[in-house]
């Protein structure tokens, strides 16, 4: 049982912050680490694995400092984002170097471990430039886990996969952090995120936004205030009766024509808003919400 | 762990040998000696046993373009390309020290120096003077302690920089060609001139004036080595995300 304790640690490029005093504990179990594209996670992940020193602040694996600590390899596996292998090689050449280089006393036999878990035995002997996105990712997969390490962590794992190779390896995920490893993985998608990960981290902008179980994060997300622009038949109608309703905050007719609508309460909306309409006899020809970007949840989480 | 006390890790030397023949890059180092050879062949049917001609040869174009280019491309072919596209994380996410990753690539390297810079020279210098052979020897030798020298600057240089490339070719151009035909000061801190120098000493030659030749390998010595430790050095806390 190993973790991963990031202690009020920051990361700054010259003058832009890429993290910003960022404290979390990464235990056995799943972990996602949930954030948009841009918001630090891979500087997170570069930290946890030693190949980024923070500015201020400490990252440590069960005590001991990651940066400039080769021996922390021996417990810890990187599944890097960047496609980049060993083209010339096959993927078993490939999972048994990284066998070799880890010191393993056999490390055929480990390598032949590691791609039996990801299911990549069948093309195992070919080239690696031949490999499709998700295979690749799958080799890259087998070469962080040919030395069984306790601590596994992957950037962006699921790019590029198809629905049944990213099922493969959420189960994958699920399986490790029930024998007790310690896993974390980086995603920009809550419902990837939330299938295999009992918690979750959220990182905004170089922040720690949120920190919790999945379902305590998805009420956070979705109970945020919601934006639509409504068009229907009576517009004022409409809007005079929408305000009465304590499921709505603010209601603003627009100048070209329709209604934008603040609703504070998303699932009472949605069933509040057809009522009205059938009630007062009011068509609603378009219903668009207009801050649904993952953006615009995060920035509120940041907030709030 | 004997291996981990080992001078050279086995897989990151195997690894690195496939790493320089699995690109073009790999053709050019086989291209260059062939160059230099067939110009000895050359040199040898049309003038003959010339001193002269065999000196501007070997030296023109056997120490001062082959054997810094073979260094150059063998060396950038090592590091640089790993580091461009990040692969390099799939060695440096191991307990293999760093320095021993550094030595591993720099064996490669210096073998390539001496399959295609340090051999050719001595081959091409028996074929021009075959009646002179510690010419050919000092030629050889020349080249792999020069050889040696630039492999482990250029490496340095593609720990440092992503234009390591064109940053030893314009210090070869620009301050070894250029400016050290100008200024004689610069053979003080040229490897070129330093290699050069060896050669005087062992095959019996006047390539450089005046420049003690004990100066010579010290500073060949120094140099390797500083380079060798600094790029693990540079290694250790090399920035996966650094780019971004």
């Amino acid at each position: 049982m190993s973790s991963i304790v990031v202690d009020h640690a920051s990361r700054w490029f010259r003058n832009v912050v890429a993290l910003n005093d960022v404290s979390m504990t990464i235990g056995p179990g799943v972990t996602g680490l949930l954030g948009p594209n841009g918001a630090g996670k891979s500087t997170l992940i570069a930290l946890m694995s030693g190949f980024l020193a923070p500015s201020s602040g400490s990252v440590t694996l069960d005590g001991e400092p990651l940066w400039r600590n080769e021996q922390v390899y021996r417990r810890l596996g990187l599944v890097p984002e960047r496609e980049a292998l060993f083209d010339h090689l096959t993927g078993r050449q490939f999972v048994v170097a990284c066998g070799e280089l880890h010191g393993l006393p056999d490390p055929g036999a480990a390598a032949q471990r590691a791609i039996a878990t990801i299911e990549m035995t069948e093309a195992q002997d070919r080239s690696i430039s031949t490999y499709s996105k998700g295979m690749r990712q799958r080799i890259k997969m087998a070469s962080a886990l040919v030395h069984d390490p306790a601590v596994l962590l992957l950037d962006e794992p699921f790019n590029g996969m198809d629905p049944r190779q990213r099922l493969h390896l959420m189960e994958l995920l699920r399986t490790m952090g029930a024998e007790g490893r310690t896993v974390l993985f980086s995603s920009h998608i809550l419902e990837e995120v939330e299938q295999v990960a009992r918690h979750i981290e959220v990182v905004v902008a170089g922040r720690h936004a949120a920190s919790g179980d999945f379902g305590a994060i998805r009420r956070l997300m979705t109970d945020r205030p919601n934006r639509f622009v409504i068009r229907s038949g009576s517009d004022r109608t409409l809007a005079s009766v929408l305000l009465a309703d304590a499921s709505v905050r603010g209601v603003r007719l627009r100048p070209e024509g329709g209604l934008e609508v603040e609703a504070s309460d998303f699932g009472r909306f949605s069933e509040v808003l057809p009522r009205l309409a059938r009630e007062h006899a009011v068509r609603l020809h378009e219903v668009t919400p207009t801050d649904e970007s993952l953006e615009s949840v995060f920035s509120y989480l940041v907030s709030s | 762990m004997s291996s981990l006390s080992a001078p050279v890790h086995r897989t990151v030397v195997r690894l690195g040998v496939r790493s320089v023949f699995g690109r073009w890059r790999g053709v050019l180092l086989f291209a260059l000696p062939v160059v230099l050879l067939a110009l000895a062949v050359l040199v040898r049917v049309l003038v003959g046993q010339d001193r002269l001609a065999a000196e501007s040869t070997l030296y023109g174009l056997g120490l001062v373009v082959i054997t810094p280019l073979v260094a150059l491309l063998a060396t950038s072919g090592l590091l640089a390309p790993e580091i461009d596209d990040g692969s390099i994380a799939y060695l440096l996410a191991t307990p293999v020290p760093r320095w021993q990753i550094v030595t591993s690539k720099l064996v490669v390297a210096l073998g390539c120096v001496v399959a295609f810079a340090a051999v050719p020279m001595l081959v091409a210098g028996l074929v021009l003077r075959s009646d002179d052979p510690t010419l050919a020897l000092g030629f050889g030798l020349g080249a792999l302690a020069g050889g040696a020298a630039y492999c482990a600057v250029f490496a340095w240089l593609s720990v440092l920089t992503r234009h390591a490339i064109v940053i030893g070719l314009i210090y070869l151009l620009i301050w070894e060609g250029l400016l050290g035909g100008l200024l004689s000061g610069i053979r003080w801190l040229s490897i070129g001139r330093w290699s050069a120098e060896l050669v005087d000493r062992i095959g019996g030659v006047f390539l450089v004036d005046d420049l003690p030749v004990a100066y010579a390998v010290v500073a060949l010595v120094v140099v390797t080595a500083l380079a060798t430790w600094r790029t693990g050095v540079r290694l250790r806390a090399f920035n996966l995300t650094g780019d971004e």
